[in-house]
């Protein structure tokens, strides 16, 4: 700005320069002292951009990050209309299907392209091996119906509905990853299931993020004892190994308490526990934020504590809270998964990925039924997305670097 | 230093103090106890209860005096090693958990130095080759080991060893020798069968341990002195080791206190699928059953063992850094 750039004029003789008035020139057009600080359309674009348009141009350079947030984003979408995704109702059984393998998808019929199909089975019940045997037979050729009317449900509990974005055939079944034991189809299980897996790390996130704001920004404001006495009771909360403690927590629930109170405890549970990290991230901003000019200023003025820490102290970290937040998640999906593999977590009827998974616990049913252990996909590909993801907006969220 | 290791000793004991006393409140949290749970089910199968007995170990271990005289009681005899009675087993706690605990601790220590062993060189490979294949690879199967839930890679791996090796690797040591007395083929068996619970247990924090190295590693090659020892002609190796390495080390060794409640949140998983004889299969029951001083004694052997490891990092990185033992020993 304050760089004056010096203008060569036409060389000067010394000599001459006494004598003969200067040949110059004047313009006539008006005066511009901004004339230097003039930007093109695309400059002004970027220096006027708020922070948040800031992080989001540089997450969107982060092709990794981009690829697991639509990952994530086509997820979170699918859950609030598992109800029309899933081919089966969450507790329809096939009596005559019990432990039947996946059944692949076939799009060729003799080497020509038609709509997707099945293969129907042909049930044999091996007696001397006590095993249900399910051959696919390629003579029963069960074409999937697309945007059909099948198993009834109520969609969000509240309005009665039978479309589905796929169904089986007019008496065949679609069971693309197997049914369980009570002849379950295993995908519908695992779409509603995602429901529950996939809002746990939320719901338990927004707890830990409250209270590690909450209780984060009051050790750093305020400092001296709060400070210390905050700070030693968090050591005491993360010298707990997290799984046990969270077993003891959930065993704590009552048995009387129906599936859907138990799946807030979880929440709560797990929630509980992982804040000390946000906490210390926000303490350790606030005591290097409030120092700063801007934080007396707002404080002469007369701005009162929740003010001042609200409105201009948590502005300042905001994006690197939500970045470290994210990366929360997948540990709270895991140990969700982790408690319901133990029959600690969510109980039935209500489903999720751990629970669907705590009937492959045996070796047995993994050596018979290597298909029940599909949930694990998408256990993983959710925790490496929000694993990914985390990490992009981790580095977006200090866009000025 | 000795003032830094006693300032740190002297806070330990409050932290010890304020565990056990959140431990009780847990283990006490749930209505009724242990013996109204059992009376209950006896009940349930149609059986009458002891309830003399009953009675008499109730009226014995105070469960009619107030909540704060029972954590006294409990706390008193946990100074001088008297862990309670574990009621399910009928035996006193050190009794039944003896063996296991102790087996904890190996199986977690073991797991951690093989989390050392396996990120370091690795890690250093990583920051070293960025953006190599390799790293590309490396970094993939990390996140990976992040990413998939502890206990199903040990049901995998206890699959595969079945089918192709036809082994059985349940359990922590030879059937023959469980009830055996410590002896040196003992412990060879432990060794043969100590390696997959440790492989299952340590890859989620190897992974993240190898992540972390490389970025800090990364963070100092990139500074100057690194450009001004390469440049005066250091070798590389020694322009990688004896500066650059030595500041990427410090949040190594501070990691401890990160890892070690990681290691025995995943051990205690690990071990209910594959059923080793340790601390985990028994805290799930004894929490079902409400036999509270077994649950209460294993979560404060588990936090002690953190509250500890967290100590030895400490003092650990104040051997290693100057900085850290100056400060402390300013601060008082």
């Amino acid at each position: 700005m304050s760089d004056l750039t010096f203008v060569p004029g036409p060389p000067r003789d010394r000599a001459e320069d006494a004598a003969a008035p200067l040949p110059h020139f004047v313009s006539t057009a008006p005066y511009d002292p901004y004339a230097v600080e003039r930007m093109t359309p695309a400059q002004e674009r970027f220096y006027v951009a708020s922070q948040w348009r800031m992080v989001w141009w540089k997450l969107r350079r982060h092709r990794v990050a981009v690829v697991a947030g639509a990952i994530l984003l086509a997820m979170y979408v699918g859950i609030t209309i598992c109800e029309f995704l899933a081919p089966y109702g969450v507790d329809s059984r096939s009596t005559d299907f019990i432990y039947a393998p996946p059944q692949p998808v076939h799009i060729f019929y003799r080497g020509r392209l038609v709509a997707p199909y099945v293969l129907g089975f042909d049930y044999r019940l091996d007696m001397k091996r006590l095993e249900r045997i399910y051959t696919p037979n390629p003579k029963k050729r069960q074409t999937i119906r697309f945007f059909c009317h099948g198993d009834r449900y109520e969609f969000w509990n509240l309005f009665p509905g039978n479309l589905h974005l796929a169904c089986p055939a007019h008496g065949g079944q679609l069971f693309l990853l197997g049914t369980d034991r009570l002849g379950r189809d295993l995908m519908s299980r695992m779409i509603y299931g995602a429901r529950v897996s996939l809002t746990v790390g939320l719901i338990g996130v927004a707890v830990s993020l409250t209270l590690g704001i909450a209780i984060g920004g009051i050790a750093g404001y305020y400092g001296g004892w709060t400070d210390i006495l905050i700070q030693r009771a968090m050591e005491v909360i993360q010298s707990f190994p997290h799984l046990p403690l969270w077993m003891a927590l959930s065993a704590i629930l009552p048995v009387s308490w129906s599936p859907l109170l138990v799946y807030f405890g979880i929440t709560l549970i797990l929630g509980m526990i992982d804040w000390t990290h946000l906490a210390r991230a926000v303490r350790s901003k606030l005591l290097a934020l409030r120092e700063e000019d801007f934080c007396t200023a707002a404080v002469l003025m007369g701005a009162r504590p929740v003010r001042v820490i609200g409105r201009h102290l948590l502005p300042s970290f905001t994006s690197h809270l939500i970045a470290s937040a994210t990366l929360m998640i997948p540990g709270m999906i895991l140990g969700e998964t982790a408690l319901s593999f133990l029959g600690l977590g969510v109980r039935p009827p209500m489903t999720s990925w751990g629970v669907l998974l705590s009937d492959a616990q045996n070796i047995n049913v993994v050596a018979l039924y290597p298909w029940l252990l599909a949930p694990v996909g998408t256990v993983i590909l959710a925790v490496l997305a929000f694993n990914f993801f985390g990490d992009g907006l981790r580095d977006a969220a200090d866009p000025y670097h | 230093m000795l003032s830094y290791i006693v300032h740190r000793i002297l806070i330990m004991v409050p932290t010890l103090i304020a565990i056990s006393i959140v431990i009780f409140t847990i283990i006490n949290l749930p209505p009724g106890n242990y013996f109204t749970t059992y009376i209950a089910e006896l009940q349930g199968s149609g059986e009458t209860a002891d309830l003399a007995k009953i009675q008499f170990l109730e009226k014995e271990y105070g469960f009619d005096r107030p909540l704060w005289q029972q954590y006294l009681y409990w706390a008193g005899g946990l100074l001088h090693g008297d862990l309670g009675y574990s009621f399910a087993y009928d035996l006193p706690v050190d009794k039944v958990v003896g063996d296991r605990m102790l087996l904890t601790a190996v199986v977690s220590i073991t797991t951690i130095i093989f989390t050392y062993l396996v990120a370091f060189p690795i890690g250093i490979y990583s920051a070293t080759h960025q953006y190599s294949i390799s790293d590309h690879l490396l970094t993939l199967l990390g996140f990976l080991g992040l990413a998939t839930p502890s206990f199903l890679l040990a049901l995998v791996l206890l699959y595969l060893a079945n089918v192709y090796f036809g082994i059985s690797i349940g359990g922590l040591m030879d059937p023959k020798y469980l009830d055996q007395p410590w002896s040196w083929p003992k412990v060879v068996s432990l060794m043969e069968h100590i390696w997959i619970p440790v492989i299952v247990i340590g890859s989620a924090g190897t992974a993240a341990m190898i992540r972390r190295l490389r970025a800090n590693l990364l963070d100092e090659l990139q500074k100057q002195y690194v450009v001004t020892a390469r440049a005066k002609g250091l070798h590389p190796l020694k322009a990688l080791f004896k500066y650059p390495l030595r500041m990427a080390l410090n949040p190594f060794i501070s990691d401890i206190g990160s890892l070690l409640p990681q290691v025995i949140s995943g051990a205690a998983i690990v071990s209910v699928v594959m059923s080793l004889p340790t601390t985990g299969p028994m805290l799930l029951s004894a929490l079902r059953s409400q036999d509270m001083y077994l649950a209460g004694s294993f979560l404060m052997f588990m936090a002690s063992l953190t509250v500890i490891g967290v100590f030895v990092s400490d003092l650990a990185l104040a051997l290693l850094d100057p900085r850290i033992r100056l400060q402390a020993g300013r601060r008082q």
